[in-house]
């Protein structure tokens, strides 16, 4: 096996050409192009709005793109969705909802089960399994609204885990989370990493990045840097990435949605 | 009234079965569309769409000449659909929200329905053509043909939900991450708003464009508060609805002139009503008795530190109301209510005109002090609050430490400042120059 940090010609899982996302016409990521290799933890690192969950998003055909094309293992991503399993941000659901904390993980199922399918038995053993990894097995039968956050956040990492899939899309599962729930989640993600599986982690600790990933990617509303940790993770693209006053792309964007407002 | 109701509970009468069995239909398949319309926050749509459906049995009437059930439902199915359109449009492409669009839409199609229907009155003559049934609902005009009718749909709807039950559950409860497993949101979600406007039409004709929306709501929502599986709160929804017909049916046939639609939705809010009330867990009340043990909890705590502070102070296992209450900042009258209040309960008793604990209320006493003062410690080292602020936090959180949480606190402060968890309890005394309620 050759270096996954330095990839010499393996199929690139995560292939992204010349992509730009616009909402109602505002641009919010432009241009992105970008290999993310097989095997590596990447962190996705940026200032508030600069694209982060919209990428991820992206690539799942979540939203449209304005432009460009995603490719996954050189195929495109409708071929490909059982490929990747998807860790949504925690708020974006209504914990509220009546189903228990099984239930939400057997979801991570029903794509291998397919239309109008019921899960098998089988599903529901990796499903419970999945539960087991993250901790959380004394909480199956738990209805969801009554796990506090970081358990809500490891019922999301079962449900992605039980996708089995080969790349893995996670938008912030650190975010609110406690101690113990943060190690548990680097664990995994770490075990993941060793099987070969591709990992891209929206991500908002600038603290941890050299710690956890060995792959990065930094975004303010373009991709300022992407490559391994210990190359671009410098102070030079850290200020690039976060460093105040309005970019001109900001401001480009701004002019484009003023002149489709009519002003 | 009582030879009425043999005759209902004899079934003797076909036109009772099958106003009856349509009733049952209307309010069960209600019940279970309504579980995933609610739970989807489509229940004002359902409303829109009833009311949009109005003109659309007019014009079906106009253009055929025709009133059977399943012509005017076309054209009251092809209405509705064109109205929920309609506001998806208008919240789409304008600045204007849900809640506007469709309150516009539904009164426009309902005031269009209106107009038609008076028109086709006065060319038809009077009531001759039993259109306005739509209007209010009118299940004694069920036929064995529109029971056949509705017999179809329902069963179409109870195979359609139990096919795609698992594809609505994951996409009310993750849109998103069901289209990433390769479905199509967009496919599930029109599938479910179709079963909606079926569900609507199945009871267009007993309960009305009006109310039959209550329907769909209402016993969705009463079996919410006692279930907390997709699964049971859909078969009790069912069951609400369900039940509410039948019983709809039978109240209204006990005197005449008792409309039946109106009946089943005021048995379905009964249902709700109960529920609200009373339901195990979310119920209000409850949450109120959840409440009140809570409170009657920390009253208990703030009582038992006060004994065991002033009776360390003070070298005394017995102490009266009114130290008590200048301890507690209390009036001496709740104070001896509320030893007597915890005297019931075993925690303290009283002789001679004095107070002392039992066993039970010393126990519990020393841990809400030593919780009390090891939070306080912990904050105070933490530097997070200066000491005079420390007491206030102290007393929220006293009530909430569990024994795990102590043994971290002891754990930490034993380690960080090498203080013996033992010693806390004893030099409170020394940092408490606080003061509490103005007291001194």
């Amino acid at each position: 096996m050759s270096d996954p940090v330095h990839p010499t010609e393996a199929v690139p899982p995560i292939q992204i050409h010349d992509m730009t996302i616009a909402y109602h016409k505002k641009p919010v990521l432009w241009d992105v192009d970008l290999d993310v290799p097989e095997g590596v933890l990447v962190g996705i690192i940026g200032p508030n709005g600069a694209g982060k969950s919209t990428m991820i998003k992206a690539v799942m055909d979540l939203i449209p793109k304005a432009s460009g094309w995603v490719k996954i293992y050189d195929r495109p991503y409708d071929q490909m969705r059982s490929a990747i399993g998807y860790v949504p941000q925690r708020e974006s659901v209504d914990w509220d909802f009546p189903v228990n904390a099984l239930d939400v993980v057997l979801m991570g199922r029903y794509g291998h089960v397919g239309w109008l399918r019921r899960p098998s038995s089988e599903d529901r053993r990796i499903a419970a399994e999945a539960l087991e990894k993250v901790g959380m097995a004394e909480f199956a039968q738990r209805q969801i609204s009554q796990l506090s956050g970081g358990q809500q956040q490891r019922v999301f990492l079962a449900r992605a885990l039980a996708q089995d899939a080969r790349i893995y899309m996670m938008d912030e599962p650190f975010a609110g989370v406690d101690a113990a729930t943060e190690r548990a989640i680097i664990d995994i993600l770490i075990e993941l990493r060793s099987q070969g599986k591709t990992i891209l982690v929206v991500h908002h600790d600038l603290q941890t990045v050299t710690a956890y990933f060995d792959w990065v990617i930094m975004l303010n509303m373009r991709v300022v840097a992407a490559g391994p940790t210990n190359e671009v993770f410098t102070d030079e693209n850290l200020q690039k990435t976060y460093g105040g006053r309005l970019t001109v792309l900001s401001q480009a964007a701004q002019a484009m949605a003023d002149h489709r407002r009519g002003n | 009234m009582l030879d009425n109701a043999l005759r209902f509970l004899s079934l003797a009468d076909a036109n009772v079965r099958f106003v009856l069995l349509g009733s049952l239909l209307i309010g069960a398949t209600g019940g279970m569309l309504g579980s995933f319309a609610v739970l989807r926050r489509r229940s004002l749509l359902g409303d829109a769409l009833a009311h949009a459906a109005l003109p659309g049995v007019a014009l079906a009437y106009l253009a055929t000449g025709s009133k059977s059930l399943p012509v005017l439902l076309f054209g009251a199915t092809v209405a509705g659909v064109l109205g929920v359109l309609l506001i998806q449009f208008i919240t789409q492409y304008t600045r204007v929200k849900a809640d506007s669009a469709i309150g516009i839409v539904l009164s426009v199609f309902f005031g269009i329905g209106i107009v038609l229907l008076t028109h086709i009155q006065r060319a038809g003559g009077g009531n001759q053509s039993g259109l306005d049934k739509f209007l209010f609902g009118q299940a004694a005009s069920m036929v064995g043909d529109d029971l056949r009718v509705m017999t179809v749909l329902t069963a179409v709807i109870i195979v359609a939900v139990l096919a795609l039950y698992k594809e609505f559950k994951a996409l009310i409860f993750d849109a998103g991450f069901l289209s990433t497993l390769g479905f199509s949101a967009r496919k599930v979600d029109a599938m479910l708003m179709g079963l909606i406007v079926l569900t609507v039409m199945v009871g267009l004709q007993a309960v009305g464009v009006v109310l039959i929306a209550a329907m769909l709501i209402t016993p969705a929502v009463a079996a919410r508060f006692w279930s907390e599986r997709l699964g049971t709160m859909v078969v009790i929804s069912t069951a609400f609805g369900g039940v509410s017909g039948v019983v709809g049916t039978f109240v209204s046939s006990l005197a005449p002139r008792i409309p039946t639609g109106p009946v089943m939705v005021l048995v379905a809010t009964l249902f709700f009503v109960v529920s609200a009330l009373c339901a195990p867990r979310r119920g209000m009340l409850a949450r109120w008795r959840r409440h009140r043990h809570n409170a009657e909890r920390e009253r208990r705590h703030h009582f038992l530190r006060a004994f065991i502070e002033l009776s360390n102070k003070e070298s005394r296992n017995t102490l009266p109301a009114s130290s008590l209450a200048v301890e507690l900042g209390w009036k001496v009258s709740r104070v001896e209510r509320l030893g007597h209040k915890l005297a019931r309960q075993g925690y303290a008793r009283r002789s001679d005109g004095e107070w002392y604990l039992t066993d039970a209320g010393v126990e519990e006493g020393i841990f809400i002090v030593k919780s009390h003062r090891l939070w306080e410690h912990y904050l105070y080292y933490r530097s997070i609050l200066d000491a005079d602020h420390v007491d206030r936090p102290a007393d929220e959180v006293e009530h909430l430490l569990t024994p795990e949480i102590i043994a971290d606190l002891e754990q930490i402060l034993a380690e960080e400042r090498g203080i013996d968890p033992d010693e806390v309890v004893n030099i409170h005394g020394t940092l408490s120059h606080y003061r509490r309620g103005g007291r001194e």
